[in-house]
């Protein structure tokens, strides 16, 4: 693999030791895939946060390199933590639990990371460019950045995108490439969308029809970008895709064009999507209602306070990042939901928050992606519109 | 006899081969303070890694494994060195993160003609094995 001669450098530990061990764990992976070479990135967002996930291996991790001096050299924003960092209290979490989850957070800000705790760095203003190299963990908003926003990252974990940060640097390779981005299979969509379950279900299905391939979708008309949200999340959950295409919407679906010839296709119809929905269907006595898997825009957040003013929403726990939470408290949205009785939590989600511990055992909520994950750590689940959720008329 | 392979992390280190003929996690596959292998119904269960050339195909699991193995290298309980066929990105991470010596894509495959309880020399910075 070829290293410029300021790579070297840095491999050698002329920048110091935390440096020089990124380095190393870059040129390791280059090797893996092969990579001619580094190539310089522009912003990372860094997973591998929550204790729950961490545990004391990976904070020892972390607090080593602070400690080695480690400080990272671009933007560089956090994924989300085991827990709301000011009202963990309040959300029944362990003080053990805490005590670590806050450790892992100072090792963080020790280095200069940004502490958003958020799964959607994109909604609050980190946002990079298309045809951006990034490093982005976090298979959601790598889904999202390469998707929707046309920038470059391959699925970084934590270690990787953390290295990245320090170093400004990631292996060429994958989704880089020109070729790397290119359509491998076609998905025809036979179906209306309208809600955002909708979506969420439609790339729930793709990603484990197409598993680690490239699709270019067609006969969706129109997203928001909720709904893109969405897609995101569910369609690397359930196979591991990093980046797709819709014809009339992504910014790289017409230069795909000339690729599409040939390709394998498949065709979801609506039976295809209601079946992914009934998969999670379980009849839950008294499930906590969990919106914010990925957290919630402020879009989101209103429609959730507009239908708890209807229905009530004893149940709801609505998780969101802080850059979101403070324009929903300046809009009156936070306490209009929790003036229902609902509550609306930052920097978690109920994915990496320590929901056994917590003493939970049945989830209802309108995201696969949490749905997926909480019904393979043994929790019951149910996937329904959030006006279901909260016992309105389907 | 000598075997080449593709350096991934570099060092030198030498100890019994382990061997696996299945995929391994860290996460949830070993216990961190002994070393020794916890998943159930694992051909190794309950046999210890510590100080081995842990040789097996490839890394599966959570990507939390990467620290595992960084976990058992301050505790002195990591392998010495990993041989894999075709290693991947948890397997690679940890090692990188831990400094432990990793090499793939041998010539010969190391399932077949390393035999558990051999003597392995593992020089990773050279990208060969001796046994």
């Amino acid at each position: 693999m070829y290293l410029t001669p300021i790579e070297e450098a840095m491999l050698e530990g002329e920048a110091g030791e935390a440096v020089a061990r990124a380095m190393g764990l870059l040129v390791a992976l280059g090797e893996v895939f092969e990579a001619e070479g580094l190539i310089e990135v522009e912003s990372a967002h860094v997973s591998g946060v929550s204790y729950k996930n961490l545990g004391e291996a990976g904070l020892e991790y972390l607090e080593e390199q602070a400690e080695l001096g480690g400080r990272i050299r671009i933007r560089a924003t956090l994924n989300p933590a085991g827990m709301d960092l000011r009202r963990w209290r309040e959300m029944g979490v362990p003080n053990s639990f805490a005590e670590g989850q806050l450790r892992v957070i100072e090792a963080y800000r020790r280095m200069g990371v940004e502490a958003t705790c958020t799964c959607t760095p994109y909604l609050i203003g980190h946002r990079p460019r298309a045809g951006s190299q990034v490093a982005w963990a976090e298979s959601s908003a790598v889904a999202y950045v390469n998707s929707v926003l046309g920038a470059r990252t391959n699925r970084e974990t934590g270690p990787t995108a953390l290295a990245s940060a320090m170093t400004g640097r990631a292996p060429l390779y994958g989704y880089r490439l020109e070729e790397g981005r290119r359509p491998t299979i076609l998905v025809d969509v036979r179906s209306r969308l309208t809600s955002r379950l909708d979506y969420g279900a439609l790339g729930y299905l793709i990603g484990e029809v197409a598993g680690r391939s490239v699709p270019y979708i067609r006969g969706v008309r129109s997203a928001s970008i909720e709904q893109l949200k969405a897609l995101s999340a569910a369609i690397a959950t359930s196979g591991g895709i990093a980046l797709y295409h819709i014809e009339g919407l992504t910014p790289e679906a017409r230069e795909m064009t000339p690729h599409i010839g040939g390709l394998e296709r498949i065709v979801v119809r609506e039976d295809s999507l209601e079946e992914v929905v009934e998969r999670f269907h379980g009849e839950l006595e008294d499930p906590v209602v969990c919106l914010g898997c990925p957290h919630c825009s402020l879009r989101e957040l209103m429609e959730a306070a507009r239908l708890l003013e209807r229905l009530g929403g004893e149940r709801l726990w609505a998780f969101t990042s802080r850059g979101v939470y403070e324009k929903a408290e300046r809009l009156g949205i936070v306490e209009a939901i929790e003036g229902a009785g609902g509550r609306v939590y930052r920097d978690t989600c109920m994915v990496v928050a320590p929901l056994r511990e917590m003493g939970w055992r049945e989830v209802a909520t309108d995201s696969f992606k949490a749905a997926h994950y909480l019904s393979s750590m043994g929790f019951e689940v149910r996937v329904a519109p959030l006006r279901e959720l909260l016992g309105g008329e389907p | 006899m000598r075997i080449r392979g593709r350096r991934i992390v570099g060092g030198y280190a030498e100890g019994e081969a382990l061997i696996s003929p299945t995929p391994f996690s860290f996460y949830g596959g070993v216990d961190p303070e002994t070393g020794v292998v916890t998943e159930r119904g694992h051909p190794l269960e309950g046999e210890s890694i510590v100080d081995r050339v842990f040789i097996f195909p490839h890394g599966k699991g959570s990507t939390v494994g990467c620290y595992i193995l960084y976990r058992m290298r301050r505790r002195g309980t990591a392998p010495a060195a990993i041989l894999n066929l075709e290693t991947e990105v948890i397997i690679a991470t940890g090692c990188a993160m831990a400094g432990i010596p990793l090499l793939d894509h041998l010539e010969v495959n190391p399932l077949e003609v390393i035999r558990g309880g051999d003597h392995v020399r593992v020089n990773a910075d050279e990208g060969y094995v001796e046994i």
